[in-house]
């Protein structure tokens, strides 16, 4: 088997987007700023957000972290970027449940796009953490923005 | 070479699997070594034969337990060279005996405006109990630089030990520079400026001779887990005296002089420290684990590792694009091998290395001060024991360079 294996994970366009990634820095008028860590490896990744209107209007991601958080957090931006807060909570959703191997419907699937690629980062245990770290930051982002908007 | 120090691979039937369809190479030994089947077969032996609680009954296996418990003590007391078994405490790990020094006997002789030294090289276990002592006490944590080469910095040493310092706290063996330090030298300025001197033992006790009294360290805390025994059994030595003035960190059964309804007074030494039941199974596989050491010769070991190393660093060192810490002159590094890659994070190398069936270990290796002293996040780490082979360095500088090639081709 060896490193074959290595292509599941590291696929074309995750290396695309580790190596490019899109909407890096941080969002000068951000509504909400989120840094998480990983304590294993002290990977830190900083997602900043903008909602208007109950939607993302701007997205962006800084810190520095291996191949597949870098990866993960860039692919994150393009995909919830525009979208309402709701929708992008279901998506966050749907990404843990295929990044630890549990089915997600094609819809959720499709709107996943490229991101949907890294869910096989479940083959590879250890590496989950580092998948899920841009998308927890964002989603407890979201989830202060319900606290308040119930306030 | 093939078959480890004095063919002993073949005690270690773990070591004989495939992992990602390839042989396993086992590297992570800085993080837990695995367990010969005469150390298995102790535990097991000690469970099908002689387990009862130790110290407290009068009935045969009661009297079974307490001996092998208190004769794998006598093991240690030797393995180390401690002048009294008196010395020697079970504990539950490095950790928690570098935490009972600082948190009884650190809170004990440190005042406000004092200071307590360690390095830059520590393992979070030697650095975090001594930041809460100086916050306690208002005393300063002072920190001994290291050399370009990465070994610790023995004039640095001698301006950061003053008069006001009452605690020297290194590691002797360091778990990602892998550098020995000078315990003996930094003890004697320790000592000249009336301060104690402790060893954190963890990285140093599994891989060489240690001679706690040629040290002349008051106080040495090592890991069962780290030299073949199982994980949740460790050691804390003491000088008796100073063991005597301390007081314990735990209360309950077992410690116990006499109980009155309001108070109570310390059985003695070794057991005042020793609350509640203990490992008794890990205690007694850890006598097995220095017998077996033992057998071998702490020399020995020493001797072949470094052969390990000096075969395997030039290599790793002629990949292009790696980064090795601490010193490259093989005769001044351990069997720790702490690296990087150019471009690359840790976490992708080792997911790679697994898949090619080398285990190694990445990330900030609990040292995180020392990460941000050598301003990189993570490193990836090779540590070796006595059952590694040249074959095992030889896969795994293969797959290195496999590791290198497919990020190459992949990425641009």
């Amino acid at each position: 088997m060896g490193l074959a294996k290595l292509n599941q994970l590291y696929r074309e366009v995750i290396l695309d987007h580790a190596q490019h990634p899109r909407n890096r820095g941080e969002l000068a008028d951000a509504t909400g700023v989120m840094e998480l860590r990983n304590p294993t490896c002290g990977d830190v990744i900083s997602v900043s957000v903008q909602i208007d209107d109950d939607k993302i209007a701007d997205l962006k991601f800084a810190g520095s972290g291996c191949t597949i958080s870098q990866a993960s957090a860039s692919l994150m931006t393009t995909v919830l970027m525009n979208k309402s807060v709701e929708r992008a909570r279901e998506l966050i959703m749907a990404f843990s449940a295929l990044i630890t191997g549990e089915k997600v419907s094609e819809k959720d699937d499709d709107e996943l796009g490229d991101a949907a690629l890294v869910g096989s980062v479940a083959e590879f245990p250890a590496r989950i953490k580092c998948a899920a770290l841009a998308w927890h930051a964002l989603d407890e982002l979201l989830d202060e923005k319900g606290a308040t908007a119930h306030d | 070479m093939d078959k480890g120090l004095n063919n002993s691979r073949k005690d270690f039937p773990i070591l004989d699997q495939q992992v990602n369809g390839e042989p396993l190479v086992y590297l992570d030994n800085a993080a837990t070594t695995q367990k010969p089947n005469q150390v298995l077969r102790t535990i097991v032996n000690y469970y099908q034969n002689d387990n009862a609680n130790v110290h407290r009954g009068v009935h045969t296996l009661a009297e079974r337990a307490t001996d092998s418990y208190e004769a794998a003590r006598d093991k240690v007391a030797k393995f180390i060279n401690a002048a009294s078994r008196k010395s020697i405490v079970y504990t539950r790990s490095t950790t928690e005996g570098l935490n009972w020094v600082a948190s009884s006997f650190g809170n004990l002789v440190v005042n406000e405006g004092d200071e307590i030294v360690i390095s830059q090289l520590e393992h979070h276990s030697n650095i975090v109990p001594w930041q809460q002592v100086a916050q306690k006490q208002h005393a300063t944590l002072k920190y001994i630089d290291l050399t370009a080469d990465g070994e610790l910095d023995m004039d640095s040493a001698r301006r950061q030990i003053t008069d006001k310092t009452k605690i020297v706290a290194i590691a002797q063996a360091a778990n990602v520079m892998g550098v020995v330090n000078p315990i003996k030298e930094l003890g004697q300025i320790a000592h000249q400026h009336g301060a104690y001197m402790i060893a954190d033992g963890a990285q140093a006790a599994p891989h060489m001779k240690i001679d706690v009294q040629d040290l002349d360290v008051d106080f040495y805390a090592f890991s069962g887990h780290k030299m073949l025994a199982p994980t949740g059994i460790g050691v804390f030595y003491g000088k008796q005296a100073l063991l005597e003035m301390m007081p314990p960190v735990q209360f309950g059964g077992e410690m116990i002089d006499f109980v009155h309804h309001q108070d109570a007074s310390w059985t003695e030494l070794p057991w005042k420290f020793e609350a509640g039941t203990p490992n008794i199974s890990g205690a007694i596989a850890l006598g097995s684990a220095i017998d077996y050491l033992t057998n071998l010769g702490m020399d020995n070991i020493h001797a072949y590792e470094h052969e390990l190393v000096a075969y395997t660093l030039p290599k790793l060192l002629a990949v292009d694009g790696v980064t090795v810490y601490g010193p490259h002159d093989p005769n001044k590094h351990t069997g720790v091998l702490a690296f990087n890659m150019a471009g690359l994070h840790p976490h992708d190398v080792a997911t790679g290395l697994d898949m090619e069936g080398v285990a190694v270990r990445a990330g900030h290796h609990c040292a995180q001060p020392l990460m941000e002293y050598l301003n990189v996040t993570a490193t990836a780490r090779a540590s070796f024991y006595f059952y590694n082979t040249q074959a095992d360095a030889d896969k795994f500088i293969q797959a290195v360079t496999a590791v290198k090639e497919f990020f190459a081709d992949g990425i641009s």
